[in-house]
Formats: C-alpha cells, structure tokens, sequence
C-alpha cells in the first residue's frame, strides 16, 4: 500500500463527504428551523440533476444549464414548500416521514412520466473533462476536483452566511427557540420559505453536480438520501458545523472502508473469508458508526442545545 | 338454512358459468415484468416486444382470440409470487411469461409449474432452474445466467489476456458471474473485487484498480450501476489504458444514457440487433418504426417468448388442454426465433450461438453494439447435467 | 347506540373474514383467499408495529427488519433438514425478540428524529448482512421448498388451513394486545408517550417499559415474518428494505394508529389498493404518493375513524 494511493484514496473519500455535505446542509437546516423531517430532499437532488441535463441539451452550454438547473430547484423548492410542506411543520416526524414518502413515489412517477424511465445521457464539456497533477504522482480527474473545490466553497459561503450575517442570526435563533423567534416580529413564513428554497438549491447543485458522474433516472435521490440522514444524525440535527463534519467522516469510513477494508482483513484472515468479510462490513460500516456515535452521544456530535428535538 | 342453500345455488351457477368460459377458445397470457420503479424501463422493452410480437402475429397467438394480462411484480420475490397465484386462479391462464429478475423467478416457477400451467420465462436463467430445480412445464427464452460470462471467459482466454482485475456487484449474481468466468478464463486474476449491491460511486475502486495496473478489467454491472461504472471509468483517463470487458453491462437500456462514454466496450452476448437474420431485421425494424427507440436482448427474449408459444397451440391445433403435445411442440424450438435457429437442452434451457460484441459509432453516428464474431456456437450451459429430465 | 354498532361492524368484519375460503370456494375464486392471507399477514405486522408507534410514540422505521429475521430463522433451519413447524416459529420468534432486544437497548435511549434514524441504521445493516451471505441466498434469496411442518390436522400445504391458521394467530394477537394495553404495562407505555418525565416521577422506569414493548412488538413481527416465508415460499433481504418498513407503519397511519383495529383495515386498504392499481396502471405510485400525503394530513384518526363509534384512541 504506497503512500499516494493512501492520499488518493482520501481525496476520494473528501469528494464523496462534500458531495453529502452539500445534501446535508439543507436538510440539517430544514430539520433545524422549522423541525421538518424531509424525505423528499433527495427528489430536489433528483430534480437538480433532471433541469441540468435538459437545459444542458437545450442551451448546449454547461455554465448556463448550471445557473438555470440552480435557479429551477430553488423555485421547485419554494413550491414544493408552499403547496405541500407548510401544512407539514406543526405535525410530529411521524405524518411527516409518511407525507414526504408521499412525495418521493409522487415525483419519482412524474419525472419518469415527463422524462421516461430510461436513464438520461450526461456528459461533462471537454475542458473538465481531463485531469490534473495535484501532486507529483497522483493524476486527479479534473470534475472530481472541481466538486472539491465547489462543496468547500459552498461550506464557507455558508458560514459566513450563518455567522455573520442578519439572515444567519435568525437561523441560529430559530433553530434553538422558534417560539421565541416568531415572538419577536420576524416573518417566520418568509424565513421558513428562504431557509426552505436555499436548502433545495442546494440539493439541486449536489444533483446538477452528480449528473454527470451517477445515472441520471428516476429514484436517484433515495439512493443517496439514507447517507445524508445518517450524515446528519451522526453530526447532530440542526447544526450546519455537524453537518460537514459528519459528511467528511462519512465519506471518508466509507471510500476507506471500501478501498482498504478487504486488503487488511485479508492479513489476518484467510483469502476466501476476507473477500467475503470485506465488502459485507463495508457496505455496513456507516450504519455501524452511527448506531456507535448515537449510543454514546444520542444527540450526534454537535447537538443544537435548545432545539426541540 | 334458505340462505345458505341460496348460496349454493348461486355458487353453483357461477361457477358453472366460469366453468366453459374458461375452456372457450381464448388463449390468456400473464405475462409478469418489472413495470414501476428504476427497472421499469426494462419491463417497458419487455411490453413492447410482446405488443409487437402480438401485431405480428394478428392479435391473435396460435390462430386463438387472445389476452395478455401484464403484472407488475415490483422486483419483489413475493409481489412476484402474489401475481402468480392471480394469474392462474384469478384469470386461469393457460401461460406465465415474463420475469426479469432471477430471485422472483424462483419465487415465480415452481408456483406456476406446480399448478400444472407452463411457464415460459423470458429473461431471468437462475441455475436452480437449470439443473436440480428443471421441469417439464417451464421453458426459457434467454439463457442461464453463467453462460454470457463463460463467453467472456473463453474469449479472453483465447486472446492469451492475463492479469485481469473482475469486479461485480456482492450478491448472488454478481459472485455466479465471476465464477462462470473463471470456467473459461484460466489466466492470472489480479484481484477479485465486489462492491456493494446499487453502488454510485467507484471512484474508490478505479483508484485501487488503477494501482493494480492490470492488463485488462472484466466487469458485471447492471443496469444504473453500469451506467455509473462505466461512465467513471472513462472519466478516470482508463478507457485508452486497460480494456473493459463487460456482461450484461452495456446493452440497448444503458447505451442511451452512454453513448460515446461506451466506445471501446467489449460484451458478449447471445443477441444483438444488428444479427442479419429475416426474423430480427424485421423485429428491429417494426420495433423502432413502432416505439421510437432500438429494443434490447429483453425485448427480443420476449418477442421469442410469444412466438414459442404461438408456435405450441399451433402444433396441438389450439386444444390448450393439450399440454403434453404442447411441451414437445416447444422442445423442438420451432419458430422463427431473433437470434436465428436453436435447439433446446435437456432443460429446456437454448443451445446457442454467443458473440463478441463491441460499442461502436453505427452508420447513422449512434453508438451501437456491433457483433464482432461468434465466440461459443451451440453452446450449453453447465447445469444440464443435474437436471433429470430425458426427451 | 354507537357503542353498540362498534362491535357489530368489528363482528361482522370477523365473519367476513372467516367466510373467505369457502366464498372463495364457492364462486371458484381461490385467488382471493392467497389474497386475503397475505393481507392479514401484513395486518398482524402493522399491529405489532402499531403497539410501539401508536401506543408507545416510539416511530420505528425498521420494523421491517423483524419480518426479515422471522423469514429467516424458518429458511435457515429449512435450508438444513428442520422442517418441524414448533421449531422454525419458536426460532423465528426468539431470534427476533433477541434482536429488538438488542435494537431497541441502543435506540431508546435516542429519542425523536434519532430513534427514526437509527431504527433505519440497523434495519439496513440487516439487509446488507442479508445480501451478503451467499450461504441462505445472498441477494437472490432462498426458496422454501416445504411449509412448516406441524403435527396432525394443520397441514399448512393447504391453503384453507393455513388461512385460518394465520387469521387464528392475528385474533390471538389482538385479544393479546387488548389485554396488554388495559393492563399495567400498558399504561405505563402509554404514559411514558403523553409524558416521560411524569412518568418517572412517579416511580416508573419508562426505559425498562419501552425496551419490553419494543421487544414483544419485535418478537410479534418476527411470528409475521415466519408466515410470510410460508406464504410466499421464498425469502430475500427484501423483506428487510427501508420501503417495507414505510409501507407497514404506511398502514398503521392509514388504517388508525393507537387502535387495534386500525391497522389491520391499514393493512388491507393498502394492499388491496396496491393490488387493484397496480393492475391498472404502471404510473400507479403517482396516485399512491398524493394519497398517502392526503391520509396523513386530513384523516389523522384513519379509516378506524371512519368506523361508527371509532372514536380517538381507546383500546
């Protein structure tokens, strides 16, 4: 095992723990704010990755399908929000968890009614389509690079946003006492639909930003989702600090887990019970670390004090 | 007491009325796909084919009026076995067809065999089925699932490829098609890797691929999980280094959402849609003038399906009852089948032709699968022998 | 008056079920009592689900995993020569019981949106283990060659017997139930869900009370589990994905949750529905989704509401 595959390995697991992050973030806001369980984040994703293929196939531009794929998840959120959530937010997680499963059969159906159940074609342009030498010795693609770079962008963005803004304040102030919030004069429906909107945008950019890389077809979303939740509930509910945290760790015990997993069971087992040990545990691994975080730490890592729940 | 004799009577009658309306001269088909979900877009090119199987045939299989009743089994064995039990005691038809998935059919065939009602499966080739679990009244139209990697095996084999890294997918099928790979293959293996089952992203494999350097890599991904593994080999730079050859990875449902991602794939197969043989020109050109879109071996292995069994009610002269002269009508195969002539094995199960193919720019500027040469001709798979069956 | 027209529906609904098979029978429709059986099946999952989540606000959302286990431990012992029926279910249910045991230790301690989530967690480590164990089947499953073997007249093989065998087990169940929930342990499950704190302060320990249910709830599903694997013949981790489990606490809500009753008209509303739009369409989960949201946003009290005398939450 040499020393760049190890170093390989760990931007692999970066990539894949940003990518989460960038679904986490909204969810871990939604949840935080205004206490919602959404199991439809992962259609958001779906509908991100949707807008920027198709708009990619229309205007024949990648820069400009992003901004529209952006812009078209944030307005499918703010709907999605208005007509069906809203209703949502006094309700306990239980009707919530039912009606947002709802809400994945719904839009899972209707993007196979408008767009088929085949899987689109995605390409990426040619000039992200190379690679480039982070280091001597390791060839990194250069798409791969970019959602790096992007996902951190966006981590940052998102912490001056909440820490040092009149918007952020809020969102702290209404993830830790909502009553309170609403008590003071601000717009919580106003609030609620912008923390709502920026967490579907969100989840649009990690789907705009999957599209090339994953199948783009319908149910896209679930196969990520389950992470996300176990990202968010390893980082503690809420909390957007928690949130990064919990998607690096994720991502990374899971390509780790993946890469190396088999290679040092096999120094202490036999071939045969390695190979079939190996990917068994692997493909268990996060849910293991998290029932492992919650038993001691049943709030996750960074709990929001004061949150309801 | 007036009640309930009340209710015999009407029992009686109805089931007097359901009594001949069953036997009248209507043939009913169930035939059982994956309609909803990720996998309906397979099930979509199983209904087709067996539509335009119909509108080949007049609407009417076997010179009878008939009736397809389409279940959705939702890739679950016990949604499978629940539409089952509807089609034969609820519509009571005469065949079971259908079936993608090699866990629903073992949920599927022995219910249907077991009431005594042939099935006529058109995609799933467990090796269950092939050997111990053989019967009289179930027939496939496809292939048994280590055939296609056999192929694979044989051909790379033959071109003295060694250092090979295989990957697939940790379940069941995933672990057959590497061993049916290795029947054939008997070259240095580098590493054996399985990943977990609807994996998205491989990015963690290629890098460990990658550091292996092997000569050349041999793959099973179905479905979205080749789409994405195909799609991230090629982005990682290593179409133009190490070879990727593949089963049931890339084919007429993935290549849309591939195209030139797939140039350069190595497959093989028992079918495909260039084969210039009379019934597959025509089958592919009704298709794609009546759908829109180029069918896959799904498709075809449907489209056989209805005419096997167009071609039994014919050799009893429509008495359905006949299921004697109807199971040996089938073992001589005799139809004008897509991938051209065959024979049955003892298990019903085709001896057949298997190509290499590769994913190459067509005439039109499409990339297509193109058969390259045979590598098996009547090939059998290697379960028959435990079958008991003689014919 | 309502509270007499309550039991004369649920009597009536108990006749209707006891005459599937010979209606059945009798209009030639043997379909119906395969149909049925599966349902109640599903019905005495829901119910076990509905006495942690109804009565005891604890929301399991893997409570799929115990259908799993149950399927399993009568495939195990199937797969290696042991047919014997008292075997197969007492495995079923004492494999199972140990496993909630072990969940519900770890996730009680969670509460809220944790509890959902790590509920989740271990049901998709059963499913994963599930697929990768190639010995009983890996993802592929394994088929159940014989029924569960028991002595004399209960021959499961036929299908009337195993009917009334599962409608007796699903009865047996919510007499159990009944009396569970009036008695002392089910009020202390029940206090624990309007208060935990009062609940302790007045001298119970709701961890132990919660541990208790989530077990016997676990140890029920698991009995559900071993009459799955007999009805469909066939087992896979299927049984354990994350959407099952949806789809059984979907009937608790549907039918009513915190009644007996309830779940089991769940049960068969959505299976039933499935059954008939499934048939219908192919886009069938376009009507299905909007439904689910409609039921959980405007019937609240579900079809048990519906019910004359179906007043809130009683026993």
């Amino acid at each position: 095992m040499n020393i760049f595959l190890i170093l390989e390995q760990t931007l692999n697991g970066l990539q894949f723990g940003v990518m989460l992050f960038l679904m986490a973030a909204g969810l871990t806001l939604v949840f935080g704010i205004m206490n919602l369980v959404n199991l439809a984040h992962g259609s958001l994703y779906m509908v991100g990755a949707y807008l920027a293929t198709t708009f990619a196939q229309w205007t024949g531009s990648f820069l400009l399908a992003l901004v529209l794929a952006l812009a078209g998840s944030l307005v499918v959120g703010i709907v999605v929000e208005l007509v069906a959530l809203r209703t949502l937010y006094e309700r306990d997680h239980l009707d919530q968890v039912l009606a947002t499963f709802g809400l994945i059969l719904f839009f899972n159906e209707l993007i196979a009614i408008l767009w088929g159940r085949s899987a689109l074609y995605t390409t990426l342009p040619t000039w992200l389509s190379g690679h480039v030498a982070l280091l001597p010795g390791i060839r990194y693609p250069v798409y791969r690079a970019l959602v790096i770079l992007v996902g951190l962008v966006v981590a940052g963005l998102l912490w001056v946003v909440v820490t040092r803004t009149r918007l952020g304040m809020l969102i702290r102030a209404g993830a830790s006492n909502r009553t309170m919030v609403a008590a003071l004069g601000v717009n919580v429906r106003l609030l609620y639909t912008v923390v709502f909107g920026s967490g579907a945008a969100l989840a649009g950019l990690a789907g705009l930003m999957a599209g090339p890389i994953y199948a783009v077809q319908p149910g896209m979303g679930e196969q990520i989702l389950i992470q996300v939740f176990v990202v968010i509930v390893i980082g503690g509910i809420g909390s957007i600090r928690g949130a990064l945290v919990g998607a690096v760790i994720v991502g990374m015990v899971d390509t780790l887990g993946r890469a190396f997993l088999k290679p040092m069971l096999s120094t202490v087992l036999s071939a045969p019970a390695a190979d079939t040990a190996g990917p068994a545990i692997a493909s268990m691994l996060i849910y293991l670390l998290m029932a492992a975080v919650l038993a001691f730490r049943p709030q996750g890592l960074f709990p929001v004090t004061g949150a309801e729940r | 007491m007036r009640t309930t004799s009340l209710a015999l009577v009407i029992g009686l009658l109805v089931a007097l009325a359901a009594g001949p309306a069953a036997a009248a001269e209507t043939v009913k088909i169930g035939f059982i796909t994956s309609l909803s979900g990720p996998a309906g877009i397979i099930g979509k090119h199983m209904k087709d084919s067996v539509e335009l199987a119909l509108d080949h045939l007049g609407r009417k299989v076997g010179g009878l009026e008939t009736e397809v009743i389409y279940g959705d089994d939702q890739r679950k064995p016990d949604v499978g076995k629940q539409l089952a039990d509807e089609m034969l005691k609820k519509h009571r038809v005469h065949f079971v067809s259908g079936v993608i998935w090699s866990n629903v059919m073992l949920a599927v065939a022995p219910t249907v065999t077991q009431a005594g009602t042939l099935m006529i499966g058109t995609n799933a080739g467990p090796h269950e089925l092939a050997g111990k679990m053989c019967h009289e009244l179930y027939f496939t139209t496809s292939w048994q699932n280590d055939q296609t990697p056999e192929a694979m095996g044989k051909y790379m084999q033959d071109q003295g490829l060694t250092d090979v890294y295989a990957m697939a997918p940790n379940y069941a099928a995933g672990k057959d098609m590497i061993s049916g790979f290795k029947r054939y293959f008997k070259g240095r293996i580098v590493d054996e890797v399985y990943t977990k089952l609807g994996q998205q992203d491989y990015q963690a494999e290629i890098s460990q691929l990658r550091a292996k350097s092997p000569k050349a890599v041999f793959v099973f991904y179905p479905g979205d999980m080749g789409i994405q593994f195909v799609k991230q080999y090629a982005q990682a730079g290593l179409r133009d280094q190490i070879p990727l050859y593949s089963v049931y990875t890339v084919d007429e449902v993935t290549l849309p959402a591939l195209k030139e991602t797939a140039l350069g794939q190595w497959e093989t197969r028992y079918w495909s849609p260039d084969l210039k043989n009379e019934p597959n020109v025509k089958y592919i050109a009704d298709f794609r003038k009546k759908f829109g879109y180029t069918p896959s071996f799904y498709g075809a292995q449907s489209y056989d399906g209805i005419m096997l069994i167009d071609s039994a009610i014919r050799a009893v002269k429509g008495d359905l009852s006949n299921k004697k002269g109807m199971v040996a009508a089938m073992r001589k195969a005799d139809f004008k089948s897509t991938r051209g002539r065959f024979t049955y094995n003892v298990n019903h199960h085709p001896i057949q032709n298997f190509y290499l193919l590769k994913a190459v720019k067509g005439a039109g500027g499409e990339v297509e699968m193109q058969v390259q040469k045979a590598v098996f001709e009547n090939h059998k798979d290697a379960y028959h022998k435990d079958c008991g069956m003689r014919w | 008056m309502t509270s007499r027209a309550r039991p004369l529906v649920l009597g009536l609904g108990l006749v209707a079920l006891a005459a599937v098979p010979p209606v059945g029978g009798l209009l030639n429709q043997p379909f119906y009592v395969d149909l049925v059986r599966r349902v109640m099946i599903f019905a005495i999952a829901a119910l076990s689900l509905d006495l942690i989540l109804g009565y005891g606000g604890m929301v399991s959302f893997g409570h799929a995993a115990y259908l799993g286990i149950g399927a399993y431990a009568v495939g195990i012992l199937a797969h290696h020569g042991i047919h014997n029926g008292v075997l197969q279910w007492s495995l079923a249910i004492a494999a199972s019981m140990a496993v909630a045991l072990v969940i519900g230790a770890v996730s009680i301690r969670t509460s809220g949106v944790y509890f959902i989530m790590i509920t989740l967690a271990f049901t998709q480590m059963l499913y994963y283990l599930g697929i990768s164990i190639e010995e009983y089947g890996g993802d592929d499953g394994m088929r159940l060659a014989v029924r569960s073997q028991f002595p004399g007249p209960l021959d499961l093989q036929n299908g009337t017997v195993f009917y009334y065998v599962v409608l007796a087990i699903l009865l047996l169940f919510l007499v159990l139930a009944h009396r569970l929930i009036a008695a002392r342990f089910g009020m202390v499950i029940r206090a624990a869900r309007s208060n935990e704190a009062r609940t302790r302060a007045i001298g119970f320990s709701p961890y132990r009370y919660k541990l208790m249910a989530f077990t016997l709830a676990g140890a029920m599903c698991g009995l559900a589990g071993a009459l799955l694997v007999n009805h469909t013949e066939y087992l896979t981790p299927e049984f354990m994905h994350w959407t099952r489990s949806g789809e059984i606490m979907f009937m608790v809500i549907l039918g009513g949750m915190g009644t007996l009753v309830g779940p089991v008209l769940g049960a068969f509303a959505f299976l039933l529905l499935e059954n008939l739009l499934s048939g219908w369409t192919a886009h069938w989960q376009i009507i299905f989704g909007p439904l689910l949201i409609l039921v959980v946003l405007y019937a609240k009290r579900g079809l048990f509401g519906l019910l004359p005398g179906g007043g809130p939450r009683d026993g």
